[in-house]
């Protein structure tokens, strides 16, 4: 009888949607944190790496050749000379990081530089930079008169240029920077994510009822157990996609701070109605598959505790398989990949996000998945028929 | 008068668990909870199943309502055998015990639809017996209230309502006025007899005597496991009180004088 699947799920849906507590914990807390959290990681990120927009370098220089100095007029710094005599205090400026960067200059550089040659084996011309590697703004001041030497040096050779003239040498296009990032970074966010939703209904569910005694009343009634695990499966894969949903929610809203500068190129458009149909099958279908295993464990469980606890190792096993996403470069190609339960999932999404999925593997993905999820609810009716798991003490 | 419950050679042994032989302080393994036990009821009575605590009425109970399986014997409901129809067996039944608990989010009213759907009864039924056993118990008053802000003598009298949905030939009650104030277990028994009168076969367990000898047909006295005397009330008696004539039995069947 369908409408006794039906009226479990209602009764399921109900206990879920009514609890506003439970709600709040298993919906709309998981999409909050995860904005704020990763909002907040963001912002640390971008000011770690980052230094403000119109900070100016303060340098100081001893003997500052003019050849060198023509090179720096776009910096955003600071030049002061110095005499060798104040060499110590500068040095000790750049440790208190009141002083970004202090170079040395041998008295004639130009005339030595012109006078070297590299094939001779004597002692190059040395020019000293010192920083403070402990303050960004330091480090970048470094970095940035390394650039301006390296210009200089290669000027001086003259043998080739890179990149002339003022064409867009990155031929990366936007679509290719947000596949590259979706696909490293969501496989591996949406496997963890939708297993949060489920276990944090299903071990309630499931365990929870017998624990409290609910459950026996159910089974003296005429259901089925076939209906009432459907029921009760179908319900909860219902509530683990909200939970789900909310959690993909504030993980998109927080990608543009977490990802910093990058995030500008960075758009979700790019993805078509296929796309999004493709990877509503593959989060369906894996929901239904965590659903159960998840259900599975918290049916032998005494309380919803030790339920919790015994779906810990395969939270790990879920992320590491997420994993798996961020390393792969790209989907796998062949097929039998996409037998594995679970890594198929990762592997679709890898290949959803990064704009090179193939629709059978997608298939086969799903189909494993249901397949898989039909014998899971198989098992878990076997269970719910066993005396000693329905009432083990 | 037709016989609707026939129970014949009932096993059951349960495995105690490492905490349970701790707490029973005991060495065994097994427990034979219930031994070859068999006896039927007639339409229409009302069956008493009487024993001390731990002699096994709860088991036999539940074996009859499907929810545990014998390890060997047979009973057959109204027609249905619990080994090969549980299913038909618990269309004719309604079983209360305290294992049974109602989900404490819902109010009386949701579970007693929910339950009357799971059992296929008509809404239009459904609504003419839940308004009049609403009404019978006064659970009207707490009908919208959820479970978990009920009494223990609401929250009985919801669950009773509650497994009759059906409108069963057989009710089966474990220990029906156990924990419950004067004025509930009143309500209950009053109702027992009700039921009586409009022909159900009622089994019920307990350990009092005096529930026994108001509202019982027919008595079955039950230690370790074993029915030791099973008659009807009178005959049982012979002239005593109930109580004296249980120990007569009771030393009787374990061999000690109390
Ligand atoms: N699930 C179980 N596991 C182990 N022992 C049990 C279990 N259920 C009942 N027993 C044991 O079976 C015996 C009979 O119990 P029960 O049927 O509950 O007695 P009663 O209802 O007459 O008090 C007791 O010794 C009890 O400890
Ligand atoms: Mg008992």
């Amino acid at each position: 009888m369908k409408s006794n699947v039906i009226a479990i799920m209602k009764k399921e849906l109900a206990r879920f949607f009514g609890d506003k507590r439970l709600m709040l914990s298993a919906v709309l807390l998981p999409g909050i944190l995860i904005y704020l959290v990763y909002s907040l990681m963001g912002s640390a990120l971008t000011g770690m790496l980052e230094t403000e927009e119109d900070y100016r370098y303060t340098l100081s220089t001893v003997n500052f050749p003019q050849s060198v100095s023509a090179l720096t007029r776009d910096l955003k710094a600071d030049i002061t000379a110095i005499d060798a005599a104040e060499i110590a205090a500068a040095k000790a400026a750049v440790a208190e990081k009141t002083l970004d960067l202090l170079a040395i200059f041998p008295e004639d550089f130009d005339a030595q530089v012109a006078a070297y040659d590299p094939a001779s084996g004597e002692t190059a011309p040395r020019v000293a930079l010192y920083y403070n590697a402990a303050r960004t703004e330091s480090a970048a001041a470094y970095n940035l008169m390394t650039g301006v030497l390296n210009t200089f040096e290669s000027a001086l050779a003259n043998k080739f240029d890179i990149n002339p003239g003022d064409e867009d040498f990155d031929l990366a296009t936007d679509k290719d920077a947000s596949g590259f990032i979706f696909s490293s970074l969501l496989p591996m966010l949406l496997m963890v994510l939708l297993f949060s939703g489920c276990m944090a209904v299903a071990p309630e569910a499931i365990a929870g009822e017998k624990e409290r005694g609910t459950i026996a009343t159910i089974l003296i009634t005429p259901v089925k157990r076939s209906e009432l695990v459907m029921g009760k499966i179908f319900a909860l894969a219902v509530v683990a996609l909200f939970s789900g949903a909310s959690s993909i929610l504030g993980t998109l809203l927080s990608l543009p701070k977490l990802m910093g500068g990058a995030s500008e190129s960075m758009s979700a458009v790019f993805y078509g109605p296929a796309d999004y149909l493709m990877l509503a099958a593959v989060v369906l279908s894996t929901v239904l598959v965590l659903i159960s295993m998840i259900s599975i464990i918290s049916a032998y469980a005494k309380t919803i505790k030790e339920a919790q606890t015994s779906v810990m190792p395969l939270m790990i096993i879920v992320m590491l398989v997420g994993m798996t996403g961020m390393f792969s470069g790209g989907a796998q190609a062949a097929a039998p990949y996409y037998f594995i339960p679970l890594y198929n999932s990762v592997q679709s999404m890898v290949g959803i996000f990064s704009f090179n999925v193939s629709a059978s593997h997608v298939l086969v993905t799903v189909l494993v998945n249901l397949a898989l999820s039909a014998a899971f609810g198989f098992v878990l009716t076997r269970m719910f028929n066993s005396e000693k798991i329905m009432f083990n003490k | 008068m037709a016989e609707i419950i026939t129970v014949t050679g009932l096993n059951k042994s349960f495995k105690r668990s490492a905490k349970q032989q701790k707490l029973e302080k005991t060495k065994q393994r097994l427990v034979q909870a219930v031994s070859d036990l068999s006896f039927s009821a007639q339409q229409g009575e009302i069956f008493g199943l009487l024993g001390p605590n731990g002699a096994g009425k709860t088991t036999t109970l539940r074996m009859l309502a499907t929810l545990i399986k014998p390890d060997s014997g047979e009973a057959v409901l109204d027609g249905a055998a619990i080994s090969s129809q549980p299913a038909l067996v618990r269309t004719k039944i309604g079983f209360l015990t305290s294992e049974l608990k109602l989900e404490e989010f819902f109010t009386p009213n949701y579970l007693y639809d929910f339950f009357a759907s799971l059992h296929g009864v008509d809404p239009a039924l459904r609504d003419r017996r839940k308004s009049y056993i609403f009404e019978k118990f006064g659970i009207r008053d707490f009908a919208e209230v959820k479970i978990a802000n009920l009494s223990t003598g609401m929250k009985q009298k919801a669950s009773l309502a509650i497994s009759l949905v059906h409108d069963p030939e057989i009710i089966i009650f474990d220990e029906p006025t156990n924990g419950l104030d004067v004025i509930t277990a009143k309500v209950v028994t009053d109702y027992l007899v009700d039921l009586r009168r409009q022909g159900k076969t009622i089994l019920v367990s307990t350990h009092i005597f005096s529930l026994v000898e108001k509202i019982c047909d027919r008595v079955g006295i039950i230690i370790n496991g074993k029915m030791t005397a099973c008659d009807t009330l009178d005959n049982i008696r012979a002239g005593q009180s109930l109580e004296d004539r249980f120990f007569d039995i009771y030393s009787e069947a374990v061999g000690a004088v109390i």
